[in-house]
């Protein structure tokens, strides 16, 4: 067990990466731990939390900003947020159950370094769309600021684009300015009968390509569909497409009966209203349906042009045994592999060899994630900018080192 | 404007250096002669200018790749170049520097209905991208006022932004993939026809970067459904106070219109003289607040923006009942700068950000400034995101006019600082907001940000004296600095 530096401020934050830096000593850097299990497995003598560093310090609701300790908990920020009928718009997931730890037990830092997004991610953008501002201490040791608190900001290198996303490896953030959104008033989820994948997208494809706003466009086969907790998706018998709607009443309903009609192509259709829309988007979201591991099941998260996704589907089951669902109109697969000594790696990275985008490995034992690739391989030009930007803020290599990429 | 000394040994070799640009590009696509360089002498912003030692017209992404690769060797430095629209100075020619224009990279390369995207070169203008698609259905969301001169490149390199960024985000937010070279000429791939990087977010880095890390040669951008409706209205206030206050509760009550963009009374005159809008005249301030969308959601939305105005002292509202209509409501935002150039000589156009409760701090301020400095200012907002516009009217044939009108440009951006906005929203650093970038930034940040350029450019040879008020040789920017007295780690030998 490693010994654990809890920083009060950024200052002191800033003094212990110092000293790391001085004993040219690595160490871990976490917020509140609900995260750890995901990436390449850290061997160091000492950590950092940013748990102590925590609190709303800003929030203007009329303004859309909010800043806050990069330790502050999701369920204390989402409180905030609800008292004033507003929300991180990109609809942080909660992957800590995934990984054995407690649900609702993120940090906002957490969220934004992993630069994680939900099922609105199609529509409102990811963690580094809402992302106006960071404080941060890198990897030398010093504390410096980018952006600031307002959304039209082109004021220099935009460093928050590189801080979210890096899982730590870049800095510690030890303040995070975020643009929040007004909450729908209504939401409501059409579900279309799809047996297939290669049906499903198109109706999605069609659905996301329609003037209604759909915010959010997933399939689940009829075996996932089971496990929902919504007994309208659990008892629908068959495969779903499901598309969301939001906004004010009267839109929503107008939007809901032209999607009804233009889906009914596709299949039987059915409607989810306010409370089982809601926890069926959370069900997606936080990828419950995967949540028990199975004994020894791994979990990847693959983002690819939506139009890929079915082909690269068949291609998987051909080569293992596998359950997946499809998120973001297709273009975001979850696939959780059956107990495979390599977790699916090399059948999953051959498969996608013909298409672009990326598999991350978001559930693995600690063996998997040494040997395989957990986030994916960079082109050789790529890689070598990666570690010279790692360089760039980390000369030494203290922070996370190896958590992303050997070596980085 | 104090530019990085020029090379005597690369201005002495021009003659071999087009010989050796003729190579690579044949043809008509190296511009030496004086006559002709001059049309490239400056950008957006014609306060600076400078003939670039030769310009270089590549065609494809390999011809640029030699390039880059030949003047690495050589130590000549390149300024990128799309459209040359960039009203902070971005692609300003270099002395002994070549100016490399994107131009006759002008191809929509693929238009992509199941993955709504489109990849088109980066010489393509903006407003071609919602061209291609617009028939059907589908549109680029992020709408620079020039938007059917500048080019999709520039909007990747400065992070542009539109009336419509509110509601659909700035270019880095509808950008999905790009293509670039590296000054050492390696080609590189960010992004693609999917969401988000599987490391780190180099293509987010690359956007508003301004030219100094690679030059673009192709674009992928997500393309939207057109909404199926749009609807503005025209709200006059007796105090642009008031004007904000309105502002402040439309966001408050929920509602994120497509646009809300506010004058001052210079601004509503200026531009109702120019283009007839039928603006009113006896108004302070005039917001116009576009909502798009469903057409019940739209027609609903509209009353409720109606009462709010109303409760917050609107002297007058119009609702747009046709397309016309609605048109003619933007037609004198649209063409508010060169309605402001007809009313003055010259202008000079700012681009701050202000947290948007201070803005009538800001104003009251302004007015001020424009008192001390003797210069008329109209103002132009975007003011859904606190983005500020003000117009300052100088004459550049009266001596010592111009540098008035700069000092007071900077007295107030160093306001929006003050109050807890950006030097910039929209129109980027570039070499006109250099210099004041400490206002914002300390050394330190500007050191980590410089340690960004030398990751992609150690040799810092693409568009140098652009955004950094002091160079430092990467080198000296990576040393490690370690701090004596190292406590909690005492069990560990230091090397
Ligand atoms: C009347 C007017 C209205 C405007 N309205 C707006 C507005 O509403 N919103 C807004 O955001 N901006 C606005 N602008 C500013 C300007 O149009 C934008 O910044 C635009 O994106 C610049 O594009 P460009 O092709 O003209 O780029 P240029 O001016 O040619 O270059 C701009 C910068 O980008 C770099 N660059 C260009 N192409 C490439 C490439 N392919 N690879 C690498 N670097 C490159 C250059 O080196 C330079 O630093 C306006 C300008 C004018 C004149």
């Amino acid at each position: 067990m490693s010994e654990k530096f809890t920083p009060q401020t950024p200052k002191e934050t800033c003094e212990i990466i110092s000293d790391a830096l001085a004993a040219e000593t690595p160490i871990e850097i976490f917020g509140s731990g609900s995260r750890r299990l995901i990436g390449r497995p850290l061997e160091t003598e000492y950590a950092l939390s940013t748990s102590a560093l925590k609190g709303v310090n800003l929030y203007e609701p009329d303004e859309l900003v909010l800043r806050a300790g990069s330790g502050t908990p999701m369920s204390q920020l989402r409180m905030q947020l609800d008292q004033h009928g507003q929300m991180l718009a990109f609809e942080p997931p909660d992957y800590g159950p995934l990984v054995g730890t407690p649900a609702d037990s993120g940090s906002l830092g957490g969220v934004i370094a992993g630069n994680l997004a939900g099922p609105r991610r199609i529509k409102a953008g990811a963690a580094r769309d809402h992302f106006l501002g960071v404080d941060a201490v890198s990897g030398r040791g010093e504390l410096f600021k980018s952006g600031g608190r307002v959304v039209k900001n082109v004021t220099g290198y935009d460093l928050c684009k590189l801080m979210a996303g890096s899982w730590g490896t870049l800095g510690v953030m030890t303040d995070i300015t975020v643009k929040v959104l007004p909450a729908p008033e209504k939401t409501r989820t059409v579900l279309a009968a799809c047996v297939d994948a290669t049906t499903a997208v198109s109706a999605m494809t069609a659905a996301l390509s329609s003037p209604h706003e759909v915010s959010a466009a997933a399939w689940v086969p009829q075996n996932i569909a089971l496990r929902s907790a919504v007994s309208y998706v659990s008892g629908a018998g068959t495969a779903l497409v499901a598309l969301r709607v939001e906004g004010i009443g009267t839109s929503v309903d107008a939007r809901c009966a032209s999607l009804r009609d233009e889906l009914s192509a596709f299949g039987d259709v059915d409607e989810l209203h306010s409370h089982n829309s809601e926890a069926f988007w959370e069900e997606i979201r936080d990828v419950r349906f995967f949540a028990d591991d199975g004994g020894g099941s791994s979990l990847w998260r693959i983002s690819v042009p939506p139009a890929d996704a079915p082909n690269l589907l068949d291609g998987l089951h051909k080569d293992i045994d596998l359950e997946a669902f499809l998120d973001w109109g297709g273009g975001l697969i979850w696939v959780r592999v059956a107990q495979m000594q390599d977790a699916g790696s090399y059948v999953i990275h051959r498969t996608m060899g013909g298409t672009s985008g990326h598999a991350t490995l978001i559930r693995g034992n600690v063996y998997q994630r040494t040997r395989e690739p957990v986030f994916h391989p960079e082109p050789v030009p790529v890689a070598r900018l990666t570690r010279k930007i790692k360089e760039a803020f980390d000369p030494k290599g203290i922070l996370n080192p190896g958590r992303m990429y050997e070596g980085v | 404007m104090h530019m990085p000394d020029p090379d005597k040994t690369v201005l002495s070799r021009r003659t071999e250096i087009i010989a050796a640009l003729r190579r690579i590009v044949p043809g008509e696509g190296v511009i030496a002669e004086e006559e002709e360089l001059r049309a490239y002498e400056c950008d957006g912003l014609t306060a600076y200018r400078q003939l670039p030692m030769i310009v270089v017209l590549p065609e494809t992404t390999a011809q640029v790749s030699e390039i880059l690769k030949y003047c690495h060797g050589e130590g000549i430095k390149i300024v990128p170049r799309g459209a040359g629209t960039s009203l902070s100075g971005g692609a300003l020619p270099l002395e002994d520097g070549i100016t490399l224009g994107l131009g006759k990279f002008n191809r929509i390369l693929d238009i992509d209905y199941d993955n709504r995207c489109v990849t088109a070169q980066p010489g393509v203008t903006n407003l071609a991208i919602t061209t291609a698609v617009a028939g059907d259905g589908f549109y680029y969301a992020p709408d620079p006022s020039s938007q059917i001169a500048c080019s999709i490149g520039g909007n990747v390199a400065e992070n542009s932004g539109g009336v419509h960024c509110l509601k659909y985000g700035l270019t880095a937010n509808n950008l999905l993939g790009v293509e670039m070279v590296l000054m050492d000429g390696e080609v590189v791939r960010l992004g693609g026809k999917y969401l988000d990087s599987g490391g780190y977010d180099l293509m987010g880095i690359v956007t508003g970067s301004e030219g100094l890390l690679g030059v673009i040669t192709e674009v992928t951008v997500r393309i939207l459904r057109s909404p199926s409706t749009a609807r503005a209205l025209l709200i006059g206030f007796p105090s642009s106070e008031s004007a904000g206050d309105c502002v402040a509760a439309i966001i408050g009550a929920g509602i994120i219109p497509g646009g809300m963009e506010m004058m001052d009374k210079p601004a509503i005159h200026a531009a109702e003289a120019f283009v007839n809008a039928g603006y009113p005249m006896d108004a302070e301030a005039l917001l116009i607040v576009e909502l798009d969308g469903p057409e019940v959601e739209v027609d609903e939305l509209i009353q409720r923006v109606d009462m709010i105005a109303r409760e917050n002292t609107a002297q007058s509202v119009r609702i747009s009942s046709s397309e016309d209509e609605r048109n003619n409501f933007w037609a004198g935002r649209k063409a508010a700068f060169p309605a402001v150039g007809r009313i003055s000589p010259d202008y000079y156009c700012m681009d701050g950000t202000i947290p948007r409760h201070r803005l009538s701090d800001v104003l009251t301020r302004m007015t001020e400034l424009s008192e001390q400095y003797g210069l008329r200012v109209a103002n132009v907002f975007h003011a859904g995101d606190g983005n500020l516009h003000p117009l300052i009217l100088y004459d550049a044939n009266t001596p010592g006019e111009l540098d008035k009108a700069e000092e007071f440009g900077a007295e107030i951006l160093k306001l929006c600082v003050e109050v807890g906005g950006v030097l910039t929203g929209e129109h980027g650093v570039g070499v006109e907001k250099r210099d004041l970038m400490g206002e914002m930034f300390t050394e330190t940040d500007l050191k980590q940000q410089q340690r960004v350029k030398c990751a992609f450019d150690p040799t810092q040879q693409l568009n140098p004296g652009k955004v950094f008020p002091t160079l430092h040789r990467c080198a000296e920017l990576g040393r490690v600095h370690i701090h004596e007295g190292q406590t909690r780690f005492p069990d560990i030998p230091r090397f």
